[in-house]
């Protein structure tokens, strides 16, 4: 078949693939080490990378090659399991959702443990404060009544809309930690226990919004939101955090949330 | 089982936090919007009746002012102004403060900005209610005709 030839040529004839550029990016990192350093200091590295490479690739890289003793935290390195939040560049960021193309490497990329909970090793920090405010918000539908027809609780499509932003919420705490209010009290609920209410307290099927607003009335709940949209910035889901935070404000002040009838 | 046999889930993290029925949180944050959203027509109001409506600004002397304050009307709107952006003034920095001061020097500041706003009221509103007009100079001849008469 003369077609088939014709491609066979061309296919014989073409170049060679040109080899995939590699970069030597130089990578900062802050390190701090509980058992030897009194406080953090920051550490170079010089990483080969492909421009499709993410900083997590090159966190890797540094662990595997050249330093075992760089300490972070990852799972699925997919964006979905929200281990890996880190500063980067002074954003917080899913290392394994930030590209090195996007990254300007040129000049070093500076990459440090979130802001705002107590930093443990190196990228590492404690989250359980971050979780404790996250509890005390119950994330868990609360439904005590019988359901209509005693089988199941039926829900309209407009009313799953009505929620369907904050149940993207992979408790990453990149919203949290990009606070600066949570940066200066840490006793703040912070953005995701509010976008995690957010998600029950308009959940039609959910009986328990009245309790939640009640928790986040408190003196460190809704109203310490300054609306600075950092966490809106930083949600590695593209969850409008400060907008759902304004509708639970919106809530309390009504007294009720504001939830499609059909 | 059906959701009835369920017991309601306990509510053991509350405790730490304190409940109380008044909100200075909450309802900081509604008068700030409320107070803000009145503000810009009076301060826009007495901007312009100052600045721009009966005269130009040169007419502005104690004359003018005395004349404003024998006005019920703009010693309402004036006293509006007073405590309506006093507090809301005195309110954005209590919140800088808890954002930003820790311990005693929070309390210090908070109680440092507490006693100003009140002293600044109390004399603001003085002021405001027991204004003489014949007290200060002028060369507003209308003005002097009725002081000397009284």
């Amino acid at each position: 078949m003369a077609g088939a030839a014709t491609l066979e040529a061309v296919d014989n004839a073409g170049a060679p693939e040109a080899p995939i550029q590699a970069f030597t990016v130089t990578l900062n990192i802050r390190r701090f080490d509980p058992e030897k350093d009194a406080e953090p200091y920051w550490q170079d590295f010089d990483v080969e990378l492909y421009a499709t490479d993410r900083v997590l690739d090159a966190l890797h890289k540094i662990k595997w090659e050249q330093d075992g003793s760089l300490t972070f935290r990852r799972s699925c390195a997919h964006g979905i399991c929200g281990s890996d939040a880190m500063r980067i560049n002074g954003r917080n960021r899913l290392a394994c959702k930030t590209l090195i193309k996007d990254l300007d490497i040129s000049k070093p990329i500076y990459v440090e443990a979130i802001k705002g909970l107590p930093l443990e090793k190196d990228l590492i920090v404690d989250m359980e404060p971050f979780f404790a405010s996250y509890r005390e918000i119950q994330p868990f539908l609360i439904a005590d009544s019988k359901p209509k027809d005693g089988k199941e609780r039926i829900q309209s499509v407009a009313q799953r809309a009505r929620f369907d932003d904050t149940t993207k919420c992979i408790l990453c705490a990149a919203c949290t930690s990009s606070c600066p209010v949570f940066w200066t009290d840490g006793q703040y609920f912070g953005p995701a226990a509010i976008v995690n209410a957010h998600r029950f307290i308009f959940d039609s099927r959910d009986e328990a919004a009245s309790v939640r607003l009640d928790i986040l009335n408190d003196k460190e709940g809704v109203w310490r939101c300054r609306t600075t949209f950092n966490c809106t910035e930083a949600c590695p889901r593209g969850i409008e955090v400060t907008k759902a935070i304004a509708e639970v404000k919106a809530a309390v002040l009504r007294g009720k949330p504001d939830i499609p009838k059909q | 089982m059906s959701t009835q046999n369920i017991a309601a889930p306990r509510s053991p993290y509350l405790s730490h936090r304190k409940r109380n029925r008044f909100n200075i949180e909450k309802w900081g944050w509604i008068y700030m919007r409320v107070s803000g959203f009145l503000l810009v027509f009076l301060i826009f109001g007495h901007l312009f009746y100052n600045l721009i409506f009966p005269g130009k600004v040169s007419i502005l002397d104690w004359a003018f002012v005395a004349g404003k304050f024998s006005d019920p009307l703009w010693m309402w709107w004036d006293g509006a102004m007073l405590w309506l952006a006093l507090i809301h003034g005195a309110n954005g920095m209590r919140t800088l403060v808890n954002d930003y001061a820790h311990g005693r020097f929070r309390s210090v500041l908070l109680w440092a900005l507490g006693i100003t706003t009140v002293v600044l009221l109390v004399l603001g509103t003085l002021v405001l209610t027991t204004f003489d007009p014949c007290l200060g100079p002028t060369d507003n001849a209308e003005l002097i005709a009725i002081c000397a008469a009284q």
